[in-house]
């Protein structure tokens, strides 16, 4: 590994601090950025260590306020996290393996980077790692990649299971830098790849999470995340659907999806969601709003089969909790 | 019988009279393999267990040696060209780098000849080891750093920076097909066999089926990645290893450097999962080489990265399978044709897929053969069961899909098929009981609840389905087996032999073997193996080792006998026997004919003013191999769930019905047919490398992205066995490393085309293949 400075920050304006405006990397439990500073992805000159960062769960305004530093797998087995967002403690154990969730930060897991293989390789050619080099994903192996909002310079997909969960339930992520304090919604805070695939957020230069705060939202507490992948568990997802439905006298009076492993981001299904708004909850009614939110999806050679499955598991997610509603 | 239930035991213990001389017509069996008074056959846990547990069985890369520097490799991107540039400056001024080797400064190395052509080669390549700038595959190393620490190494080794001048390579499977389609061998013959005219058969046959099958390349990925540490001492080459050929090991290592196989000493005394990749590869030699032109001890331990690139898996497959029947079920035709991918210079076999098509099942006529395609890649190698885990996909889906065809039973139609002698070769079974296999598996897993028709069984979002197939591995015994026991004035014996324990309990079993024969506590036997320089050429491959050690051991037993009766002299209660007259037993001789006439070890020893006996000997040639037809066969049962919506499999039963001969430890051959079928369901289910066929470079060298079987993907697996003597083997013994995962494939495919109707003739079985 290149040899690094480490410097363990005491809160969260000595860790912007250090920082120095991204000339160190913020360093949360390492089980992403270690990994990809071990194969050379990464090259970071500078840590600073946020673990010492709030990890607090609290309450806020009816929703909750989990700090930066929380461990994946304190989140998943909070009490109010699993009553009143189910979907998103099942996001969490859905992903990686117990002693990694042991280890990861909820600010790491939010900007973890893609798994692309292509990414991973240094003998490869990847716009993400070395902008501009081309991307050779785009004809080789892309089974895992994706379908929604990808271009013509990258179809990588982010890789988190929780954020997908954070995104249907309208999660903000509190943010910190030199210049101050701001919120952003989670659904903007990944970008799509464009022709700048090198960023994966709209973070700035040193940008710090600090927090991610869950709203208030009453029919989170009958969310569901399904997760679709090659084995039992220990796998990316190849598709997966976190949703909430809330259904009055046969009528969607309320509903949020988020799709996970198609895009290069969290994908919010705001298309579909207006579709069933107001409108009968009926499999078929749930199938055509799937459909429409894929109705842009493009395949590559390996992964037209994802188009099917989203839309099978949106379908199937949304029925199953329309059918438990009192 | 299963591992849970043990066949109870005669409380007085038997003697054991000397084995057959050998193995071939006209002898007896060895009456080990009646033996039931001992422990053969229970369930023995590892001797090596307690050191394992305790982290102090020493592994290769725990070796250590003084002033030792730590390897790292840099590797190709490109599959084949020349380096035109090699900038290894930034390398060299990094911290703690002692020397960064590459094709300009590496020492002269012979390459090594092709396996079975010379001596004891055992290279999985021909190809020189970096002595000119060519490149042969993506991944080859093209630099070794050596450091004072493993992240010095692996950092130098990153700041490597390589320019090439590419050539034209062939690195997808079409393009190598559209080249050319080559004969291949095994063992020195072609795989090719033709009875009768099969294709005219099957044009006329009323039933058929002719179909395609693909399996996918596969990497090895054994819990301890390849590793070795070495020192030169003057001319003189001290190895630890992670080996399942210790001697031919050093032999080539000898050939590679210009030394004799006793300049060079291999000791492997533990391996962490061989499954036929631990063979010589060109890490060892570079390690050597390395430390040889550094002055310096070496420890080479790949990364689970490194592993992929230099050490060969499992090659592709193409197969086309035939079967032409007549109404009742009988084959009239088999035919099992295709092409595997192989590298251009492999000194190992090609993936032989149809070894075990030619013996199960009683076809008028057969067509087998399979051609290579050459591709610039690294070579393939052995893997877990070669050609029979993936020749049993193609053959026993097709199987199941002629029953389907026929409206009959699929197991029905295996016993209308039921051959009486080896249909291809002609020669008699020396022991098969694969039907016996198939009717208390059946029953015990429930079979008759299987509905002939598919699709139609659910639970919720899952349906449901059960298949089957045969299992089939060959019996192996290699010339080489040869072993020495030491017995001790105290009665103890010590046994040497140039074996391997990979973790499958072979150390156990040679002792379990060893006691009885020689009349002995358990606790009584030590077994000293893993070290070239001990006695014996013994490959740890083809589940054989258990038969080429019992073979040897039954010889120096022989041998022992005679001496020990020598040794008695006039004044013992055994004078005037011959060695064929005694057996073993409560740590002594005695007459078989008459137990009264008993001696125990301590005693003829003491009487001779012996401290120790040593005797030495090797195994017979193989001459059963010769006469009979030998194979371990099974029957695998699995029920699998397919999720509608998805299209996710998931396994919910197995159960494996063995007939492998006498079984000598129940708790070992579980979990090595357990294990084998569990390596089974990562080959139906998930297991395949990514090769990008545009620049052969292999897309997935890890185990996140690799997928094998976790925890939740293993069901609750079953394993019975017959339990029935081979009257032509040592010990009436078979191998059971191997056969596990025979069979699997096409259980899992036939379950769920029992489950959905769909059948999925290329493995592996993903969702994306179902939905
Ligand atoms: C084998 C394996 C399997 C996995 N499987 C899954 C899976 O199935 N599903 C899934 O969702 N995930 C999976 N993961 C990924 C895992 O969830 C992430 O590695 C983990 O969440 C990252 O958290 P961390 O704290 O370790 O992040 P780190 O590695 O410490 O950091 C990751 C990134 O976040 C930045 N960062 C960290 N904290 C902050 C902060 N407070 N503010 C700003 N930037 C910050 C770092 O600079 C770095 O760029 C897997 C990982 C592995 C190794």
């Amino acid at each position: 590994m290149r040899p690094f400075t480490y410097a363990r920050a005491a809160d969260a304006a000595d860790a912007v601090r250090l920082a120095d405006g991204g000339r160190a990397r913020y360093l949360g439990g390492g089980t992403n950025l270690v990994d990809l500073a071990r194969e050379t992805v990464e090259r970071p000159e500078a840590l600073v260590d946020v673990t010492g960062l709030s990890t607090a769960i609290e309450e806020i305004g009816g929703g909750l306020l989990i700090g930066a530093a929380a461990r994946n797998a304190a989140v998943a087995e909070h009490r109010a996290v699993r009553t009143r967002y189910p979907a998103l403690a099942r996001a969490i154990v859905a992903g990686a393996s117990a002693q990694i969730r042991n280890m990861a930060t909820v600010g790491g897991n939010i900007l973890q980077r893609t798994r692309c293989a292509y990414f991973y390789d240094d003998g490869s050619r990847c716009n993400k790692r070395r902008p501009e080099q081309g991307c050779d994903a785009i004809e080789g192996f892309n089974r895992g990649h994706a379908v929604l909002g990808a271009s013509a310079a990258c179809v990588a997909t982010h890789p988190s299971d929780m954020c997908v969960a954070l995104a249907a339930f309208d999660a903000t992520v509190h943010l910190r830098n030199a210049d101050g304090e701001r919120t952003l919604p989670i659904t903007d805070l990944h970008r799509l790849p464009g022709n700048r695939p090198d960023l994966d957020t709209v973070l700035e230069p040193g940008e710090l999470i600090t927090a991610v705060e869950l709203p208030a939202l009453a029919l989170a507490a009958s969310s569901a995340y399904r997760k679709v992948r090659d084995r039992a568990s220990y796998a990316f997802a190849l598709v997966s659907v976190a949703a909430a439905i809330e259904v009055t006298d046969g009528i969607v009076s309320d509903v949020r999806i988020a799709l996970g492993g198609v895009a290069h981001k969290p994908w919010r299904a705001w298309t579909a969601e207006a579709a069933l708004r107001g409108g009968p909850a009926t499999a078929e009614r749930f199938r055509r709003a799937a459909e429409e939110e894929l109705a842009s999806a493009v395949a590559l050679r390996h992964n037209a089969f994802k188009i099917e499955l989203a839309e099978r598991t949106i379908t199937t997610v949304l029925t199953d909790l329309a059918g438990e509603q009192p | 019988m299963s591992e849970n239930h043990d066949a109870a035991r005669p409380a007085v213990k038997t003697a054991v009279g000397p084995a057959p001389d050998d193995w071939g017509p006209g002898r007896a069996p060895d009456p080990l393999s009646r033996h039931r008074s001992g422990t053969i056959g229970t369930r023995v846990s590892r001797v090596d267990g307690p050191l394992k547990v305790r982290g102090a069985a020493t592994f290769a890369a725990e070796f250590r040696f003084d002033g030792m520097v730590y390897a790292a490799l840099a590797f190709s991107t490109v599959p084949k060209g020349r380096i035109t540039e090699l900038d290894t400056a930034a390398a060299e001024g990094a911290p703690g780098v002692v020397l960064v080797m590459t094709y300009r400064n590496a020492p002269k190395i012979t390459p090594l000849p092709e396996w079975y052509t010379e001596g004891k080669a055992v290279a999985g390549d021909t190809l020189p080891v970096m002595q000119d700038d060519r490149i042969h595959w993506n991944g080859q190393p093209i630099a070794v750093v050596l450091a004072d620490t493993q992240e010095q190494a692996d950092h130098a080794a990153s700041l490597i920076r390589a320019g090439y001048e590419p050539e034209p390579a062939v690195t997808s499977f079409e393009q190598a097909k559209a080249a050319g389609r080559h004969p291949t061998f095994h063992y020195g013959r072609p795989l090719k066999t033709e009875i009768s005219d099969a294709e005219a058969a099957l044009a006329a046959a009323p039933v058929k089926v002719d179909e395609i099958y693909r399996t996918p390349f596969q990497n090895h990925n054994a819990i301890e990645p390849h590793a070795v540490t070495l020192a030169w001492d003057g001319d003189e080459l001290v190895v630890h290893d992670a080996s399942q050929a210790v001697v031919h090991t050093a032999w080539s290592l000898g050939y590679a450097f210009g030394l004799r196989q006793d300049q060079v000493h291999v000791s492997s005394p533990y391996v962490g999962g061989g499954f036929g990749g631990k063979s010589l590869w060109s890490h060892h030699i570079l390690a050597a080489a390395a430390a040889k032109l550094a002055g310096r001890p070496v420890r080479a331990a790949l990364t689970r990265e490194g592993v992929y690139r230099v050490v060969g898996g499992r090659t592709k497959t193409e197969q086309r399978v035939a079967i032409g029947a007549r109404p009742d079920g009988g084959f009239d035709a088999l035919v099992h044709t295709g092409v595997v991918a192989m590298g251009r210079h492999n000194t190992m076999p090609p993936e032989p897929f149809i070894t075990s098509t030619g013996s199960l099942y009683a076809a008028r006529s057969f067509t087998l053969e399979v051609e290579a395609a050459h591709m610039d890649m690294l070579a393939n190698t052995f893997m877990r069961a070669p050609g029979e885990a993936v020749g049993s996909f193609g053959l026993e889906c097709a199987i199941d899909e002629l029953a389907d065809r026929l409206g009959m039973d699929p197991i029905e139609l295996r016993v209308r098929n039921e051959p009486e002698r080896n249909p291809t070769s002609g020669l008699p079974f020396s022991s098969r009981h694969l039907l016996e296999a198939y009717r208390v598996g059946a029953e015990r897993f429930g079979w008759t609840e299987r509905s002939p028709r598919p699709g139609t069984r659910s639970e919720g979002e899952w349906r449901v389905g059960m298949g089957v197939a045969t299992a089939s591995h060959p019996y192996i015994r290699l010339p080489g087996g040869e072993a020495r026991i030491t017995l001790t004035a105290d009665g103890r014996v010590i046994i040497d032999v140039a074996a391997h324990e990979m973790g499958m309990g072979t150390e156990t079993t040679t002792a379990i073997v060893a006691a009885e024969r020689l009349g002995l506590d358990l606790d009584q036997v030590t077994v000293r193996q893993g070290d070239s320089r001990l006695p014996g050429l013994i490959m740890a491959g083809g589940a054989q080792q258990t038969a080429v050690i019992g073979g040897a051991v039954s010889a120096a037993h022989r041998a022992l006998l005679a001496v020990l009766i020598e040794l008695a002299g006039h004044d013992s209660p055994l004078a005037g026997l011959r060695p064929e007259e005694v057996g073993c037993v409560n740590g002594g001789l005695h007459k078989l004919e008459d137990p009264s006439r008993f001696e125990s070890y301590t005693d003829i020893l003491a009487r001779a003013g012996r401290g120790e006996v040593s005797v030495e000997a090797s195994g017979p040639p193989p001459l059963e191999l010769t006469h009979w037809s030998m194979r371990s066969y099974g029957a695998m049962f699995c029920e699998a769930r397919v999720n509608a919506v998805t299209g996710e499999t998931r396994i919910s039963r197995f159960l494996g019905s063995f007939d492998c001969g006498r079984i000598m430890n129940a708790k070992t051959a579980a979990s090595q047919f357990r294990g084998g079928i569990i390596m089974g369901l990562g080959l139906a289910l998930m297991e395949e490398t990514h090769l990008d066929e545009r620049h052969g470079r292999i897309m997935n060298p890890n185990l996140a992205e690799y997928h094998v079987p976790v925890h939740m993907d293993v069901p609750e697996i079953e394993v019975m066995w017959t339990d029935i003597p081979d009257p032509h083997s040592p010990m009436g013994a078979h191998g059971v490393g191997e056969i596990g995962i025979t069979g699997v494939g096409a259980a899992v495919a036939n379950a769920v085309y029992n489950a959905t109707g769909r059948r999925v003739r290329d493995l592996p079985i993903t969702l994306d293949k179902l939905l």
